[in-house]
């Protein structure tokens, strides 16, 4: 499927959905983009610009969403991808969302199928889990968790980690078949309004099994506890 | 340490204002709105009045804003009406959007009650609309636009009735005192806001330091408890104002904290005033430190004279109440928003030239868990800024309660939230009906509906969270009697159950799950008494207002039902009135709170 059509089908999707064509009067069309994290990071290789940022436009139980995560080492893009869902409310705290994702690094270009489960779980943490199945037969899950730690009404202390994990080796990628890699983050930051926090933090990268060794055999390290800096921003 | 900030905040912003300040250049011309603080907002009276609704430049918080106002004044200017005349209202619309004035609380022909798409199509741009009505009550109401958010921009204005009767009640002096809530931020970012982050105006949250002192105060065990219900729930109970002080100037009778409005007296005099929360989202806690305020009338309606010292305000209710000031002293009026973000403040005062002290702000209210509709925790006790609670010392303290306490049923609320807690019932009040035990609809279940109240409780002597056991007589419903008899003494014929149903956190609001767009109007039969009864499924106060008819509210006493026009459902709270449909025709009905209104809304008609 080309990606033009699944936006197509998708956006279709949207319009056509339980809302129906258009806005109400209690559910206006609003848009959202939230740049969760733009920050420098001091790794091993070198200083490195990473980012995540989550878009959506749609009501309020019907969204279209755009997710783009990425890195990009001393002026080379490590690695990128652009994630486009719809996503449909299941439950008070829950989104499931279905869509394409699209890797334009590393290595060649590849595609997947995305379905995921993104929303708060009890204890107030900030789950986003997604399943995806790649163009090569390959198959990949990502869970990430974070949560919010108020030590002042603008002052968050914010743990958050992330697993992925592979059904095969794709050597091409450096990827081993099963839990491929962990990052925990520890990121503090400061509120100056809702919408703008510079922040500092902690990030620590780990990887396993057939990955690990890949990384050896290139000879990069395996595990990377990095300094960062950056940004949180949304409106 | 937050009040100093909010002070020091509030008095930067005064310090930039010089009031109401007239806008140059824009159409609409001089703003009339109270230029000296002691003044009255404009006054128009007689049987012919012409209002001319337009935007005007005004300047609260150091930075002019576009407001939308009535005959260039905010608040919009007092009408002097008499009962039992006929009267001519003119409204004019020179915004470029449509506009339309709803009479709230008047009994009058659906045609003339203001709500575009129901009893109008609303006044375009440019045009004039002609109300005519006869005025068949006295007393304190208000007026205010029913289009879009223009509300929130300033169209509200007091309505003071004459009576055909003498009043049953004696004063001297005569005082409006309207409330409300302004913010530099257009309407609908605040709205928009809510939906992408419903706690963005909250800066009360939770933090570390509370919970450090939980735990030295009542150990890890405790602090768990109380803790894991909230959290599990994903809900805050400190979640008490969707909009708050941190973008809200709070207004009395158009002036701000720091110029503070102005009444004056002569020693001795009883002084009538009359209180209107004209706010759009902020519920006000009123008292005059050093006075005691007997109040004779609730929206508008005498009720039997009761004493306090405190009463909270519901958006779009009105109360008046009287003073008698006996020394030569300033004495100051002080609103504080139920969040305590902030407050509205004014001055009685026997000298122009004297000012009072301004109490401190109360503790922040907390809420507990009887504000959720639960069974366990449901001791209606903790005071205002008492943190957590003691669930120990709450199993064993039923002895302050003098009511019957019903062991019989307990339930629960949230989303998977199972809980554990012994089960025990909140302090009962005398209940108009017998309990039932909670039904909820299967339109309640769903991503739109985040939680359900599963031991609602009658609650009408609960002053509400932050005034219980504060130290003050503060009213509450069980104190409203009617001073005249309940006209229609029939038995209500029929009961209909309204669940006030929501999700905080994707900010939708409905009734029974299901939010105006897709409602059908609730049918009622011309002619027929019956009761409406709520069910609060959330954790906000709902102010609940009836177009059309008398909500009589079943406070205790069916033989002198106050008679009201907007109801408080607190939460976790059951609640009921009885209704007489005499009124034919379409009205609306919602909540008042101006961001809950677009989805908490019916149609209803009577046929």
């Amino acid at each position: 499927m080309q990606p033009q059509t699944l936006i197509a089908l998708l956006a279709a999707g949207l319009l056509f959905s339980g809302n129906g064509l258009a806005a109400t009067e209690d559910d206006p069309l609003l848009g959202m983009l939230n740049i969760d994290q733009l920050e420098w990071r001091d790794a091993d290789d070198g200083s490195l610009l990473s980012w995540d940022v989550q878009g959506w436009v749609g009501y309020d139980l019907d969204k279209l969403w755009l997710k783009s995560e990425g890195e990009r080492l001393a002026g080379r893009t490590e690695s990128a991808e652009l994630q486009l869902l719809y996503g449909r409310a299941v439950a008070p705290f829950w989104d499931l969302q279905l869509g394409l994702r699209h890797d334009f690094k590393p290595a060649e270009p590849q595609q997947w199928l995305a379905f995921g489960l993104q929303g708060l779980a009890p204890y107030q943490f900030e789950v986003d889990a997604t399943a995806f199945i790649g163009e090569g037969g390959q198959s990949a899950l990502r869970l990430e968790a974070e949560y919010e730690l108020l030590l002042s009404q603008r002052l968050i202390l914010s743990p958050e980690i992330e697993l992925n994990l592979y059904g095969e080796d794709d050597a091409s990628r450096g990827i081993g078949s099963g839990l491929s890699d962990l990052e925990l983050g520890l990121r503090l930051r400061y509120e100056i309004r809702r919408e703008f926090a510079p922040y500092i933090g902690l990030n620590w990268e780990r990887k396993f099994g057939d990955t690990a060794d890949f990384a050896r055999e290139e000879g990069e390290s395996t595990d990377d506890l990095q300094a960062v800096i950056g940004i949180r921003a949304w409106f | 340490m937050k009040n100093i900030n909010l002070n020091r905040r509030q008095f930067v912003q005064g310090l930039a204002l010089g009031g109401v300040v007239a806008g140059l250049g824009v159409p609409g011309g001089k703003l009339l709105a109270a230029p000296a603080a002691n003044q009255q907002p404009p006054l128009l009276s007689g049987n012919r009045i012409d209002l001319t609704i337009g935007a005007q430049r005004v300047d609260f918080t150091g930075r002019s804003r576009f407001a939308t106002t009535v005959n260039n004044s905010l608040p919009a200017p007092t009408l002097r009406l008499k009962q039992g005349e006929e009267v001519t209202l003119r409204v004019t619309n020179r915004l470029r959007e449509t506009s339309s004035i709803h009479w709230h609380g008047l009994i009058l022909p659906t045609g003339m009650d203001g709500v575009p798409g129901i009893s109008f199509d609303g006044i375009p741009p440019g045009e004039t609309f002609i109300y005519h009505f006869k005025v068949q009550q006295s007393g304190t109401y208000w007026y205010h636009s029913h289009s879009g958010f223009q509300e929130q921009t300033g169209l509200y204005g007091p309505i003071i009735i004459d009576p055909l009767e003498p009043e049953p009640f004696s004063y001297d002096r005569d005082y409006v005192v309207m409330l409300s809530d302004w913010s530099d931020e257009n309407p609908h970012a605040i709205y928009a806001k809510l939906k992408k982050l419903s706690h963005y105006y909250n800066f009360n949250e939770r933090t570390l330091d509370d919970t450090l002192a939980d735990l030295r105060r009542q150990g890890a065990a405790a602090t768990w408890r109380d803790r894991s219900m909230w959290e599990r729930m994903r809900m805050s109970d400190r979640d008490l104002s969707d909009v708050t002080g941190y973008t809200y100037t709070f207004l009395m009778n158009g002036q701000t904290p720091m110029q503070g409005w102005q009444g004056l007296f002569k020693r001795g005099e009883r002084v009538r005033l009359r209180f209107i929360n004209g706010a759009a989202m902020t519920f006000f806690d009123v008292r005059i430190p050093g006075l005691k305020m007997t109040v004779v009338a609730a929206d508008g309606q005498n009720v039997e004279p009761v004493s306090v010292d405190e009463f909270r305000i519901g958006v779009a209710e009105t109360y008046d109440v009287i003073v008698e000031p006996s020394d030569q002293q300033a004495y100051c009026v002080f609103a504080q928003a139920i969040d305590r973000s902030g407050y509205a403040r004014g001055t009685l005062t026997p000298d122009a030239g004297l000012t009072a002290p301004v109490p401190p702000m109360d503790p922040l209210p907390i809420l507990s868990h009887a504000d959720m509709g639960m069974a366990n925790g449901g001791h209606v006790m903790a005071g205002g800024g008492h943190q957590g609670h003691d669930m120990k010392a709450m199993q064993m303290d039923h002895s302050g309660h003098q009511m019957p306490i019903d062991h019989s049923r307990h339930g629960m609320m949230a989303e998977q939230a199972g809980h554990d807690m012994a089960a025990m019932s909140p302090p009962a009040t005398p209940q108009p009906t017998a309990p039932q035990p909670v039904k909820h609809a299967a339109t309640e279940y769903g991503p739109h509906v985040d939680m359900r109240a599963e031991n609602p409780q009658y609650r009408l002597d609960d002053p509400g969270v932050g005034l219980r056991n504060n130290g003050r007589r503060v009213l509450s419903y069980a104190d409203l009697r009617n001073l005249n008899e309940t006209r229609d003494r029939r038995e209500p014929q029929r009961e209909i159950e309204l669940h006030l149903t929501g999700n905080m956190s994707r900010y939708m609001w409905s009734i029974n799950g299901v939010k105006f767009a897709d409602a059908e109007p609730i049918k009622l039969n011309y002619g027929e008494r019956l009761r409406f009864t709520f069910v609060n499924d959330t954790m906000m106060n709902h102010p609940m207002h009836l177009h059309g008819m008398w909500s009589e509210l079943e406070s205790g006493d069916d033989r002198h039902l106050p008679r009201k026009h907007t109801v408080v459902v607190q939460p976790g709270t059951r609640i009921s009135y009885q209704v007489t449909a005499d009124a034919p025709g379409k009205w609306a009905f919602h909540c008042h709170l101006l961001y809950h209104m677009p989805g908490m809304f019916r149609e209803v008609h009577v046929i």
